[in-house]
């Protein structure tokens, strides 16, 4: 489509327009289209609906949330400018003044009230965020003052809050259909909502009057282009100026390419080994003659000797063509609550290699692996690598993959209402950005009432790391906090509660001239797009 | 013949009930939705609470139960995904579909039919051969690949077509389509052609069998005898009468371009059912699934009742009310 060449020549006439008229023109001020491909579509413009990336990352260009998180994700002021604990049970939020609506109507803490009713109770959500408004009490102090009361002391407070966009009390009682209409679609975002055709696009106007920094580009065009090929070529053919999840085997194509530019991050996912840890016999482990044997993998030196035999920097190298980093915990350096003293594991196949035979196997045991095909970057194939390599010390391991919507429903609940599997490749983004959201999802004790190890499909459980766990949930100190969680952490990983494989790494293209700041939560956010 | 349209339409509304009943056992047996829904972040109430509010914690027969009530006053239930009504989805993206195939269908009669002619006509010259070789590619090069290609060569290499998408559309006599727009002809091309492949193979198949049976028949010796003109014969005496089957296999395939241009769509990012259809299976969004294909057998019972019907009025000596005895 011609429209998405222009943007050169646009520029060129407005350059020449600037210099006959002889003042300076803003970066923000240029009138250009900036078309984006996206790997998966948002389903729906309501920002309450569905707590899912696709959506998040469309409802963060129109709507604000009170505190907003920055590209790794660190909390920064957005609607709330300043907020602190005054007791241990009350948080105080001071609100934004002077914000306006899209539609005009005023920014005020009846927004905040409005906005913690609806969240939680949209009608017909796959996913809503009761999650992070359960026990939740907003009191409106004055126009630009609020109070959050919980009944226990809650330090996640504010990265709870970072999560939940804020709509405009006068449309609190607006239904989904709505805002996909574009009827209740106003936000306080750098961005206004225009159109919204399912399937086929998402156009934003951007808002001449945002409090923050305004944008670069003035229109954003966003396209659902999910098959990756196609979307590799829209941006090569120039129909779209970028994209997001570029395909790794495309990777050296595109570097070598002077009108494409890549910007490479490190995510927040961590890609990890998920172990039973508490059937006594486990139903894909065998004796090599196929005989039944009691779980090996119930013993820390087999799942120590597994961790020792994968060669992390292989994978990376040959694998993800350099798109990972070999993890030795949740999350990558420089997030709230990792540990100094965790190092990816050494590849060592010769201490592999004693620690089974100390542990009583010399010969090895035979093993299924279990994985998805289609949910995370090279999922199967980093799968593969990792049979072949235990094969190799002796675990005969081969694999078994299937597609991510049958994968989870069997490791979750598969056998009985418990995890079917026994030694599976999963990951974890962690959306709080900060080590408690995967301790608590993934190695705290499975207990339903608690609401703890929801996702915790090795059922490992450490009682003594729960109690730090538990502590650091409940402190409010920062400094101290980080350090239970780095505490908590190295419990886990020592006692191989999973076996961290790597953190993914993400690559958006554009064409060459733009900049992008890639994130850690994986979001494409037009409004940190800038040109030369 | 009322008596025979009543009894197809019976026969169809147990179809209908049968498909739907092998889909929603069918996406039950796959897995359980909830897990593509809920967020990572949720705790176990949390996923309960979702189990239980899109009514997936009750027993399979009794959500079937349930679905039949419904269905049987208009309501196929609601997407999880995108929360509106599955129905109301599915027609949503029906014109782009629909655009794509009669696209896909034009190009299959227009390209198909003149190379079959001509290889019928001259079934020992080079071009015809190469026409035929042409259409065997055709018939077994996967879509996929095609689709890719064609993007590669004529969006990134020539830059003449645009790559993916549906282009800007326009409104006359109450019907929206981007077939009324340049921006939309230019973005239609690739994915049409790439749809119509495989049929345009099909008909010069068909037209270049049927020529070549009908030049040996002694209506068009006669013709010839009478000296007419070739151009007459071919054009008026032979084309009339290898029509009516290239016509009823063509009003079949439209069926299956409309149902399942799941391929193209996804390769073309086109915004039609299919690539709603694959998503949905994707993420098991089972009232879409089951909606979807509901009114994909729908729409076959009602072709091939029409062309039932067509062959009684064209051909008296097809009786409707005979056929089904």
């Amino acid at each position: 489509m011609s429209r998405h060449r222009m943007p050169s020549r646009h520029r060129a006439a407005l350059v020449a327009a600037t210099a006959i008229a002889g003042f300076g023109l803003a970066a923000a001020a240029q009138a250009e289209t900036l078309t984006i491909g996206l790997a998966a579509e948002a389903t729906s413009m309501d920002p309450h609906f569905h707590n899912l990336t696709p959506n998040n990352q469309i409802a963060q260009h129109i709507f604000d949330n009170l505190i907003n998180q920055d590209e790794a994700q660190r909390l920064v002021p957005a609607l709330a400018t300043e907020w602190a604990p005054i007791d241990d049970l009350t948080w105080e939020f001071k609100l934004r003044e002077g914000v306006a609506f899209h539609d005009g109507t005023p920014f005020s803490a009846d927004d905040i009230v409005c906005t913690f009713e609806r969240a939680p109770n949209v009608p017909n959500s796959p996913s809503g965020y009761g999650t992070y408004i359960r026990g939740k009490t907003v009191e409106k102090v004055d126009d630009y003052t609020i109070h959050i009361k919980t009944e226990n002391p809650y330090p996640l407070m504010a990265t709870d809050v970072s999560t939940i966009p804020i709509i405009s009390a006068a449309h609190c009682d607006a239904t989904t259909e709505d805002y996909n209409s574009g009827a209740a679609t106003f936000g306080t975002g750098p961005y206004k909502f225009v159109q919204y055709t399912p399937g086929d696009r998402i156009v934003l106007e951007r808002n001449d009057d945002y409090w923050g920094d305004i944008p670069e580009f003035e229109e954003v065009v966003l396209r659902p282009i999910t098959s990756d090929p196609s979307r590799v070529a829209a941006l090569l053919a120039g129909d779209v100026d970028m994209i997001n999840i570029v395909p790794t085997a495309d990777l050296e194509t595109l570097e070598s390419r002077s009108e494409v530019a890549l910007h490479t991050g490190v995510s927040n996912r961590v890609i990890y080994m998920h172990i039973d840890h508490w059937r006594e016999q486990s139903p894909h482990l065998t004796a090599k003659d196929g005989s039944a044997i009691d779980n090996p993998l119930r013993d820390q030196r087999v799942r120590l000797a597994i961790s020792k035999a994968i060669d992390r920097e292989a994978i990376r190298d040959r694998v993800m063509e350099g798109q990972s980093i070999p993890a030795g915990q949740l999350l990558p350096e420089g997030f709230f609550g990792v540990s100094p003293n965790l190092e990816a594991e050494a590849y060592d196949p010769d201490g592999a290699k004693a620690l089974l035979a100390e542990a009583g196997y010399p010969d090895g045991f035979r093993m299924v692996a279990h994985g998805p095909n289609d949910r995370y970057t090279n999922d199967a194939r980093i799968l593969e690598a990792i049979a072949q390599m235990l094969t190799r010390v002796g675990i005969e391991t081969s694999i078994d993959t299937m597609t991510n919507s049958v994968f989870f429903s069997r490791a979750s609940s598969g056998a009985e209402g418990e995890p079917e599997f026994s030694f599976i490749l999963v990951g974890w983004g962690a959306g709080s950005g900060e080590a408690s959201s995967p301790l608590r999802s993934l190695l705290a004790t499975h207990d339903p009432d608690a609401g703890m190890g929801a996702s915790n499909r090795g059922r490992y459980s450490n009682p003594e790391m729960d109690a730090i766990l538990m502590e650091a949930l409940g402190t409010v100190d920062d400094a101290r906090r980080d350090q239970l969680l780095a505490e908590a952490t190295e419990l886990a990983i020592g006692d191989l509660g999973i076996i961290p494989i790597h953190y993914q790494v993400n690559t958006w293209a554009t064409r060459a001239g733009l900049t992008y700041v890639p994130r850690t939560d994986e979001w494409t956010l037009a409004m940190t797009v800038t040109g030369e | 013949m009322a008596v025979f349209i009543l009894r197809r339409l019976m026969q169809a509304v147990l179809v209908v009930l049968a498909m739907a009943c092998l889909v929603f056992f069918g996406v039950y047996l796959v897995g359980d939705p909830v897990w593509m829904f809920v967020s990572p972040d949720m705790n176990q109430a949390d996923i309960a609470a979702v189990t239980a509010s899109l009514g997936l914690d009750r027993p399979i027969w009794e959500q079937f139960a349930r679905f039949l009530w419904s269905a049987l006053q208009g309501d196929l239930g609601r997407s999880f995904v995108f929360g509106e009504p599955a129905l109301k989805l599915i027609l949503s993206r029906m014109p782009a579909t629909l655009e794509l195939a009669t696209a896909a269908l034009v190009m299959a009669i227009v390209l198909g039919i003149p190379l079959g002619l001509y290889a019928g006509l001259n079934p020992e010259r080079a071009g015809s051969r190469t026409i035929m070789a042409g259409s065997i590619v055709g018939f077994s090069l996967p879509n996929f690949w095609v689709g890719i290609m064609l993007i590669m060569v004529f969006a990134v290499i020539l830059g003449w077509l645009p790559s993916t998408g549906r282009g800007e559309t326009a409104t006359y006599f109450g019907i929206t389509s981007s077939l009324f727009t340049l921006d939309g002809l230019r973005h239609i091309i690739l994915p049409a052609f790439n749809l119509a492949l495989t049929k345009i193979a099909l008909v010069i198949r068909l037209t270049r069998a049927g020529t070549m049976e009908a030049i040996h028949q002694d209506y068009i010796k006669f013709a010839r005898a009478k000296g007419l003109s070739q151009r007459r014969i071919v054009l008026v005496h032979l084309l009339k009468n290898i029509m009516i089957p290239i016509i009823t296999v063509i009003g079949l395939e439209f069926g299956t371009l409309v149902a399942f241009a799941v391929v193209t769509e996804t390769v073309f990012a086109w915004p039609g059912m299919g690539k709603l259809l694959i998503e949905a299976i994707q993420r098991l969004d089972r009232p879409v699934i089951v909606a979807y294909l509901m009114i994909i057998v729908l729409l076959f019972v009602v072709i091939n009742l029409l062309v039932d019907i067509c062959y009684s009025l064209l051909d008296p000596r097809v009786r409707l009310g005979e056929v089904s005895r």
